[in-house]
């Protein structure tokens, strides 16, 4: 009687064994035939980012994992530049005070006559993105905000991407590791 | 003609709205450099080579063989704990966390819900080879390959036992930790799991305040209480524990045949040594009748009170997803009095048609509808086999390790008399 229960019971748990690996393999087997190999990783798209800061707060590594990049080809090395000046500066001096970057990160150097070049310092940046917003109100837009993937350590759930108000951030594989916008059009000044 | 004359400013206003936009695009053209400037490239840091993801795969193979090797043939605790640092070592402080199996839940679940969503490779071999480790050899991952539970079993110091009632109390979390994962991860909202993992923040010197002290709780608690967030959290625990019920070699505390000497009998720090039944007696018919046709009343009876309740709450469960918030938000926004959050400024930006908004977070709301009922229906049937498992009498000779509870963590082996013949 007890060998018999006993059996009983081995038979079921090889039932529920086979059955459990078989619904493992399954589920394998269907989110393979879709997986995508590499990584994905996490980066926003300048055309919809309002620059509304938040970018700076929400990340889990602090400093941000977000930086604003400057794409060189896009610049206008203006004198009088948006993303650098505050609004109605008095005299275009490297004084603190006409800044608009709250951390001092961005280097102001002159080239030739009427024009300069600006360099972020990465290590200052903290991607509030104020820059972004003053250049592209004013300038070409050169100044954006992505995802600098030495730093991000690429959540699974990326904590910006959850508090993006433009819903700017998606997973991108890792050959398009960058997503700088175009050239800007009329967009909101 | 007064509606030619329409259409043709119409048409000029147009044009020159392209116009406009197009000397826009050029505002302040690159200068011509005459000084023999050199333009600096634009940084683009590179991301961490993809090759490390299948390293990252290779060493949970590897760990997971080892592990199995030294609770199985070895029969070494010491072992387990050497394992048990390296995990928290490569897993925990050096991959900081991420990839890890507990979280590829959510990854999978997405993955089947969602067919926009490919999952990574190597996220759902974090998923799938504790699987099937697990149903071949118990849970040898829990003992300590997964860094959050080896993180707190390496705290474990003056282990005390929790009252039974309490343990089956707490034990039913996971199950329902695991069914809101999988309603926010099937809806696209969030991945909770991730975002409240209490020691990510540990193994990254970096997180908010909040989740660093719950963290910090967690491994205080730990050295009292064994693995609290393994049992009394960790969703995929859940899973692993039903496997591990099946699974087919799973660890034995005698290497041969048990003597009954009771020395083992308090030494599981998770109480999951099952003590064997003192007399011999079986239930007799009519009470285990009655028992099954109560059971079999309880437990539907249950699922649907679940599903119901589950469905009542389906609003406040849909608030997490960020869509629906939002299509609250603009539904209650009032210009003249209220200040634009972000959230409604960035959509206003975005120029998206608010009814768009509003039938996508409709669809999302009744997603969470159904999602409701599934979860409390899931959540009922739970607590529904928990009474019937209480209420089974189960006949044992020996001391047995509880398959399900049994994370393998070798504590007990070192209390058998037992040699090996």
């Amino acid at each position: 009687m007890m060998e018999n229960k006993k059996n009983r019971r081995d038979f079921l748990n090889t039932c529920f064994r086979f059955a459990a690996g078989a619904s493992i393999v399954g589920v394998a087997g269907v989110l393979a035939a879709k997986s995508q190999k590499g990584d994905f990783l996490w980066q926003l798209d300048p055309a919809k980012c309002t620059q509304c800061g938040r970018c700076a707060t929400s990340c889990v590594v602090t400093p941000s994992a977000v930086k604003c990049i400057h794409v060189y080809d896009m610049c206008g090395y203006c004198d009088l530049c948006g993303g650098y000046f505050r609004p109605n500066v008095k005299n275009l001096s490297t004084g603190a005070e006409n800044q608009l970057c709250p951390t001092g990160a961005i280097k102001r150097s002159y080239v030739e006559d009427p024009f300069f070049k600006y360099e972020i310092i990465d290590e200052l940046c903290i991607g509030c993105g104020k820059c972004v917003k003053g250049c592209g109100a004013f300038g070409n837009g050169s100044l954006q905000l992505q995802v600098s993937h030495d730093l991000c350590v690429n959540c699974n759930q990326c904590a910006i991407a959850r508090d993006c108000p433009s819903d700017a951030f998606s997973r991108v594989p890792i050959e398009q590791a960058y997503k700088f916008a175009g050239f800007k059009t009329n967009k909101k000044i | 003609m007064k509606k030619s004359l329409a259409f043709i400013s119409l048409l000029i206003f147009f044009v020159g709205m392209e116009f406009a936009a197009f000397s826009q695009q050029q505002r302040f053209p690159k200068p011509e450099f005459e000084s023999g400037y050199t333009q600096p490239v634009t940084s683009m840091p590179v991301p961490r080579d993809g090759m490390f993801a299948l390293l990252d795969v290779l060493v949970l193979i590897a760990a997971l063989s080892l592990i199995t090797w030294f609770i199985l043939k070895k029969r070494s605790r010491t072992g387990v704990v050497a394992i048990s640092i390296f995990s928290i070592l490569y897993f925990g402080f050096f991959r900081e966390g991420c990839v890890c199996s507990v979280g590829s839940v959510q990854n999978v679940v997405l993955a089947l819900f969602n067919p926009g969503y490919h999952i990574p490779l190597s996220a759902l071999a974090f998923f799938v080879i504790p699987l099937i480790y697990t149903l071949f050899f118990g849970r040898t991952f829990c003992a300590g390959v997964c860094p959050l539970g080896a993180v707190q079993d390496v705290f474990l110091m003056r282990p005390v036992t929790l009252k039974k009632w309490l343990q089956k109390v707490l034990g039913l979390i996971p199950f329902i930790y695991l069914g809101l994962s999988v309603l926010y991860a099937a809806t696209a909202t969030d991945f909770i799991i991730c975002r409240y993992d209490p020691f990510v923040g540990i193994f990254r010197f970096n997180a908010t305040f909040f989740m660093f002290a719950i963290g910090a709780a967690f491994l205080l608690i730990s050295i009292f209480i064994a693995r609290p967030y393994c049992r009394f959290f960790c969703p995929y625990g859940v899973i692993l524990n039903l496997v591990s019920r099946v699974s087919k070699n799973h660890l034995t505390i005698t290497p041969s045949n048990c003597i009954q000497c009771r020395l083992c009998e308090s030494s599981c720090p998770l109480d999951a040594i099952n003590k064997p039944v003192e007399v011999k007696q079986m239930e007799d018919k009519r009470s285990a009748t009655r028992r099954f046709i109560l059971l079999s009343l309880i437990i539907p009876a249950l699922m649907i009170v679940g599903g119901w309740t589950g469905a009542n709450f389906h609003e406040n469960l849909a608030k997490v997803n960020s869509k629906v918030r939002l299509a609250d938000e603009m539904l209650h926004f009032d210009s003249k009095t209220m200040k634009e959050s972000l959230e409604i400024e960035g959509f206003r930006t975005s120029g998206k048609p608010v009814e768009q908004l509003y039938l996508e977070a409709s669809n999302i709301v009744k997603q969470f509808y159904y999602g409701g009922w599934i979860l409390g229906a899931f959540i009922g049937l739970v607590i529904g086999l928990a009474l019937s498992g209480l209420s089974t009498y189960r006949y044992r000779e020996d001391y047995t390790p509880d398959k399900g509870d049994c994370v393998s963590c070798a504590r007990c082996l070192k209390y058998c008399p037992v040699e090996k013949d």
